[in-house]
């Protein structure tokens, strides 16, 4: 009697689940009939959204216009830059970009030409003298909005920059005028500064002591004029926008918008736009990534794109022209030379001068053509009396001698009282290549002298904080010059210079480097140099790791690009453009 | 329910001045402030520039109130690194910009998601389900920073192709600007909502009230969008909330990439150059911005489930 | 039935009914019963795809651990000499007398275009050129891999000579053994390039002196090789990377930071949002509210400022790998979606008939919500978490994207994908092995997760 029962059961079961499945199969024709309907719904829905968004795009106005890399009918290029200039105030600006643009929209008193030869700017001629300048300003030199530019913007600009409120980080370079250091630490007000209008069109310029190379930082952008009447209408919003600057260089930005666009334009006030081949520099994209660049160049979007070891196989597949230059700053290892820390020992140092090879790694390491190995604190563009610098006095040559170096860290750790070798720390940056350059410097001094190397690899800010305090044991650091002049090097390692982190003192280092700036012979200084040099060297206080350069490829349609290592580079403001040829304008 | 939302919104200013202080502390305690530089500067030009930010007087309770108190007038301060510019002017510009961006990816992820996960539950272990979820794999296991970069070079490609400018490679200003960086934003958060999809639909296929819409017959077209796909979509609806804040506020490196002007930069720049003002104004707008999506979320969440009442 | 009921002649008496025998064996339970877990765990077992992955998982684990003790190779040596080397590359070198400066007075001027002084090695390739009629002011001298061709593509500027110079130039950048197109250009007036150019095409051997290859281990003393012998460089299976070391290692060692940080973060802080949403969901009212605001205010911290200052809070000294405060900053910071996530299950399922039921019968708060809320929220749990992998190992890769992840020189498979990407067409190995093992990781932890959600799932269970 059971058996019925269960087979019952079970059909029941089986019917249920045979309905179900009807039903599922139903639901699913129904589901997917739904599901395509929601896809073309969504669909709807995204292109209406995307309509809005368009509209609200160009609402706000931040468009990148689609412009051609050269535009030869336009007479006008498009570039892209690295970062946003963090505004255009040049008694303010620090940063490379803004040098760039900067020396677009602006004139000194002197400036570079294209072959990076120092040419009358807004002055006509000068005349410097041991304890003073005078510089007489052209009579055609005008603002944009069509005022002359006066002797009396260049000591109202020099006045703003050195005033302690306006917090310029480069007043320091205006320190050679009488009573600038005084003016800037607060101690005397800015009508001290030895700076005078004797009339409009002459400046008369004092210096606090004889300086051997001031028309040189006569071209640096912290001594470009600005007007007063204009800077105070603005409200302490100086160049931060397209509409509160002043310009009186070959180009006025006609919109910035941040972070995202700049277009240039011919300044037609300018004294010598005559000269000036361009009408419009574009500038429709900012950022740092050197794939985008590159990426851009071979669309046609932009005029000029920088390499890096990444991108450099792409650029000789896509068979471009590439260039290179020197970018002028000069980077090395820094030691710690402070009470307490292992740097201060001199074999120590000469262990690892004579175990890192510059040469290794910039040739197999970094492997990005331009870069220089490095020898010496003073790179190789820099001009010494009458020919190069290193001409003059060639540094002496160290070559990596192993054996050697394990003899003088031995020495060391029995001067030291060490047992076993010590663990060091070294400061690094947060970029690719610092990350790769520790990484090699890390695995050589294991590999030859057994040495525990950490990395400390901070952000901007917090490896500044770390240098400053000294919490390191050696530390990359690198330098870019100010001004054309070995000092801007020579002097980093004074006893006194903030900028020498590792605390170095030596007072015959010292007394060259107060002979270099003391001096306005040229061949006592260069004489000084040479024994900074030597003395550098000589107590390996710091090991040069290489002079950083740049490779890049430019449209070959752009001529006369000014690229240079002291000064705004890149430079388009002379750039002229060659006609299409008959093929390509037949396309 | 206008009760309700007025005692959450109460809350939420609560909660925003809660990370406020949170990130004022320890925005401080890490070592490095806005003032340092590359090039080194004596004492006393350092004193008058601190001077200058207000940064001479003791962080509490003095730079606390200070910056509270400009803070409730709306006022986040000048930026440290662009010293001209106003935090508020840098929020007002560039916010837009990756709201405008984030949205797009957001539509496409939610979209998306909710498509493709309703899809491969209902071809549960067939073709399309394994395809799709294939894609899915690959959409997670691979970083976004990739997909940036293959986006870009696939834009190149096209370009080069086509002979003309199909879409533009970077920049900002049109729509065609926006849809490769949006896609390659919501790709992460498509994949992840497609999973989460697919899991709670094959839950709720299988329910209890499915079963009895079943059995009293109701058309097939009405269960499924009624009763399954409605209630499937809940936690999708849950994770959605702060993820629109991320995907709009967190495109660092697709906003590095295809160049594109938005907030995204600005904090990561801003950490990294210990830049107080920028730091405080994008965080706490990023605060206050998530607090009311989620906010609307629970909202939405009680329009939508009939079970979870918003009181 | 209806047809039985038709036939109505049927006649039933008393006699037509006996009592039911009771059959004690018919209504026992003739299996040994199953608990849920076993239960589980006997259908992940029937799940082929689950069991492939939990292998897999396994593997990568033993991988792990056990793959640098078999593959002894260290993965912080470089080597200069092999960088970025493809699997299964030629690994042939001659021995050659070690590098010395170039003396340039015993060089013979160049009668015949451009030469070379010496053999092209990977040492150095040293050129000498006829002087040029158009140079007035020194030479810059090109190098490309591929024929300069009609539209003199010239390659890479190696560098200028100046006129006091001479017409020497000794060419040492990453030289690798391959065929080299040469070209000199005469610079004229300002340094411009003029039209006026030598070229000439050089096939460069891999060499290595004898005390290299005895400090690579490669031979046992440098006497046992003359210059002109050739010997092997070291294998690397996988290849190697930008500063020449070995990938398989790296990609193990990288294995100890990406898989403790991709697999033991996530399991913490999902568990801590499984708890707190959880708790926040099941108790609801005010509580609920707090909780949740909290979780609102933990979501909206900047991730990276506190990134760092758990490295601070944490003392992590210069140079440590900093693997911990990562950990801990992941786990601190990035609990809230889960606890949305579980907490918004809850609500709905606590509203769920079985529940009432559960609850009518006596169950206790502790059994419904790890009896019943739980299981049933598993699928989305589950999800969560297999995304939780990828996403912790990305995260450790944007942080050393930004110069804020581990220390070097510890690799992780996210640094190397950073690192491989910029290399992708050159050399596509170093982004393709550890892209591949993220992806067999993240699959292996999607497959597992989902036969652990179709074993665990209660409703998935009596759909059987």
């Amino acid at each position: 009697m059971t058996t019925p029962n269960s087979s019952n059961k079970s059909t029941t079961t089986a019917s249920h689940t045979g309905a179900d499945t009807g039903t599922a199969k139903e639901l699913n024709r129904a589901a997917l009939v739904q599901l395509l309907l929601l896809i073309l719904g969504s669909l709807a829905v995204i292109i209406v959204v995307m309509y809005a968004l368009n509209w609200a795009a160009q609402a706000t106005g931040s468009k990148s216009a689609a412009t051609d890399a050269i535009n030869y009918e336009a007479r006008s290029i498009s570039i892209l830059i690295e970062q946003e200039p963090p505004q255009l105030d040049a008694m303010k600006s620090t940063d490379q970009v803004s040098g760039s643009v900067l020396g677009h929209i602006m004139e000194g008193l002197i400036a570079y030409d294209v072959n990076n030869e120092l040419v009358p700017g807004v002055a006509e001629r000068w005349d410097i003298r041991a304890d003073g300048a005078t510089f007489w300003l052209r009579a055609d030199a005008r603002w944009s909005d069509g005022k002359p530019v006066t002797a009396q913007d260049f000591v109202f600009a020099w006045k703003t920059a050195l005033e302690p409120a306006t917090a310029s980080q480069y007043a320091f370079i205006l320190f050679p005028v009488k009573n600038a250091e005084a003016i800037n630490t607060g101690k005397l007000t800015g009508d001290t500064l030895g700076a005078s209008a004797t009339s409009d069109r002459v400046l008369e310029v004092e210096f606090e002591k004889p300086i051997a190379f001031f028309e040189k930082l006569v071209a640096f952008s912290t001594y470009y004029p600005a007007r007063e009447d204009f800077y105070k209408s603005t409200n302490g919003r100086y160049g931060a926008d397209a509409d509160t600057m002043l310009y009186n260089g070959a180009f006025t930005v006609e919109s910035w918008v941040h972070n995202s666009s700049m277009r240039m334009e011919k300044n037609q006030q300018y004294w010598n736009k005559d000269s000036i081949f361009l009408n419009t520099i574009h500038v429709p994209f900012i950022t740092a990534d050197k794939q985008a660049g590159v990426n851009l160049f071979k669309d046609g979007r932009i005029a000029l794109a920088q390499l890096d070891g990444e991108t450099l196989p792409t650029a000789l597949q896509e068979r471009w022209n590439i260039g290179r230059l020197a970018d002028g700053s000069v980077y090395y290892l820094e030691f710690n030379h402070r009470e307490g820390r292992i740097g201060g020992n001199l074999n120590f140092r000469r262990a690892l001068q004579l175990t890192l090879d510059s040469s290794e790694l910039v040739y197999r390491v970094i492997k990005i053509p331009g870069y220089v190995p490095g020898t010496t604190l003073f790179p190789t563009w820099l001009k010494g009396k009458d020919a190069p610098f290193r001409q003059e006095y060639p540094p002496t040559p160290i070559r990596p001698d192993r054996e050697k170096a394990r003899e003088l860290l031995a020495t060391a750790m029995a001067e030291l009282g060490l047992e076993e070798t010590p663990s060091l720390v070294v400061l690094a940056g947060d970029t690719p290549l610092a990350r790769k350059h520790a990484e090699y410097m890390q695995s050589e001094l294991k590999k030859h002298l057994d040495l525990d190397v950490k990395i400390d690899r901070q952000i901007f800010k917090q490896r500044l904080a770390k240098m400053r305090a000294g919490q390191f044991d050696m530390v990359m650091a690198g330098w870019g010059p100010d001004f054309d002049d070995p000092l801007t090097f020579g002097d980093l390692f004074a006893s006194w210079n903030l900028q020498n982190r590792g605390r170095y003192n030596n007072p015959e280092l010292d007394a060259q480097i107060r002979i270099a700036q003391g001096s306005i012979d040229q061949q006592v200084r260069m004489d000084a140099f040479g024994e900074i040099q030597r003395i550098l060297i000589d107590q390996a206080v710091l090991l040069p790791d290489y002079e950083r350069g740049r490779v890049f490829v430019a449209d070959p349609r752009m001529q006369n690009l000014g690229r240079r290592a002291i000064g705004p580079d890149p430079d388009y403001s002379r750039v002229t453009l060659l006609p299409p040829t008959a093929e390509e304008a037949g396309r | 329910m206008w009760i309700y939302a007025g005692r959450r919104v109460i809350q939420g200013i609560i909660t925003v001045w809660f990370i406020a202080t949170a990130t004022f502390v320890a925005m401080h305690s890490v070592p490095g402030d806005p003032l340092l530089s590359d090039k080194a500067m004596t004492a006393e030009i350092r004193a008058n520039l601190a001077a200058k930010y207000g940064l001479d007087k003791p962080v509490f309770p003095d730079q606390y109130m200070t910056y509270i108190g400009n803070m409730l007038q709306g006022d986040f301060g000048i930026s440290f690194t662009q010293q001209n510019r106003e935090v508020n002017d840098i929020i007002r510009e560039h916010f837009p910009v990756s709201a405008a961006l984030g949205i797009l990816a957001v539509l496409f992820a939610a979209l998306g998601g909710i498509l493709w996960g309703a899809l491969t539950a209902l071809y549960r272990n067939k073709l399309p389900d394994i395809i799709i979820m294939f894609l899915v794999i690959l959409g997670i296991s691979v970083p976004s920073f990739v997909f940036a970069a293959l986006g870009q070079l696939g834009l190149v490609g096209l370009n080069s192709w086509a002979g003309q400018t199909v879409l533009p490679v970077a920049g900002w200003g049109t729509v065609s600007h926006m849809l490769v960086p949006a896609l390659v934003l919501g790709l992460s958060t498509m994949a992840f909502l497609t999973r989460l999809m697919r899991s709670s639909m094959l839950e709720i296929v299988n329910s209890d009230f499915v079963r009895t819409a079943k059995a009293k017959g109701l058309p097939p077209t009405r269960i499924f969008l009624k009763h399954q796909l409605r209630n499937a979509v809940l936690p999708v609806i849950t994770v959605l909330g702060p993820a629109i804040a991320a995907i709009t506020t967190g495109g660092f490196v697709v906003e590095l990439v295809f160049a594109i002007p938005g907030l995204g930069r600005y904090f990561v720049e801003a950490v990294q150059q210990s830049d107080y003002t920028v730091i405080m104004g994008t965080t706490v707008f990023y605060g206050a911005f998530l607090v009311f999506m989620v906010i609307l979320v629970d909202l939405v969440y009680g329009l939508i489930d009939p079970r979870v009442s918003v009181e | 039935m209806s047809e039985s009921i038709q036939q109505s002649d049927l006649v039933l008496s008393p006699t037509s009914f006996k009592p039911l025998v009771k059959e004690d064996s018919e209504q026992g339970i003739s299996r040994p019963s199953l608990s849920y877990w076993q239960d589980a765990w006997r259908r992940l077992k029937e799940n082929t795809r689950a069991i492939v992955s939990l292998y897999i998982i396994l593997g990568l684990l033993a991988f792990t651990v056990l793959g640098p003790q078999i593959w002894g190779a260290s993965g912080a040596t470089s080597d200069v000499d092999q960088i970025s080397k493809a699997p299964f590359a030629n690994r042939a070198a001659t021995i050659v007398e070690p590098f010395e400066p170039w003396d340039q007075s015993k060089v013979t001027a160049s009668n015949n275009g451009l030469q070379l002084d010496g053999d092209p090695t990977t040492q150095a390739v040293r050129l000498v050129w006829e002087p040029m009629a158009a140079s007035t002011n020194g030479y810059r001298i090109y190098r490309n891999i591929y024929p300069t061709g009609p539209e003199r593509a010239l390659g890479l500027p190696l560098g200028e000579v100046f006129p006091s110079q001479g017409t020497y130039f000794e060419d040492r950048l990453d030289l690798s053994p391959t065929y080299y197109y040469y070209t000199v250009v005469a610079l004229g007036d300002k340094s411009r390039e003029t039209q006026e150019f030598q070229s000439h095409e050089f096939d460069v051997t891999r060499v290595i002196t004898a005390d290299e290859a005895v400090e690579k281990n490669l031979i046992e003393s440098s006497s046992d090789v003359a210059v002109g012998d050739e010997v092997m460089l070291a294998w690397h299976p996988l290849g190697t990377d930008y500063l020449g070391r070995d990938m398989l290692a790296r990609l193990m060692e990288g294995a100890q930071v990406s898989l403790f940080i991709g697999i033991v973060a996530p399991l913490i802080y999902v568990l801590i949002g499984i708890l707190y949403g959880s708790t926040a969901g099941f108790i609801g009212g005010p509580l609920d509210q707090g909780m949740m605001r909290f979780a609102d205010f933990v979501v909206a911290l900047p991730f990276l400022l506190f990134m760092i200052v758990f490295k601070i809070a944490f003392g992590v000294e210069s140079g440590e790998s900093g693997v911990l405060p990562m950990l801990i900053a992941m786990v601190v910071l990035l609990w809230p979606a889960t606890a949305r996530l579980v907490r918004g299950q809850i609500l709905q399922i606590r509203e769920e008939g079985y529940i009432d039921a559960s609850r009518l019968l006596g169950a206790k708060s502790s059994y419904l919500i790890g009896r019943h809320m739980i299981p049933n929220t598993m699928g989305v749990i589950l999800v969560t978490l297999t995304f939780a992998v990828p996403s912790a190992i990305f995260t450790e890769a944007f942080l050393s994207f930004i110069g804020m992840g581990v220390a070097p020189p510890t690799p992780s498979w996210g640094s190397m994908c950073n690192e491989g990407l910029k290399t992708m067409n050159s050399t596509p190995h170093e982004l393709i092995f550890p892209a591949v093992l993220i992806s067999v990781t993240v699959l292996a932890f999607n497959m597992l997760g989902d036969g652990l959600r179709d074993a665990l799932d209660a409703r998935m269970r009596s759909r059987e």
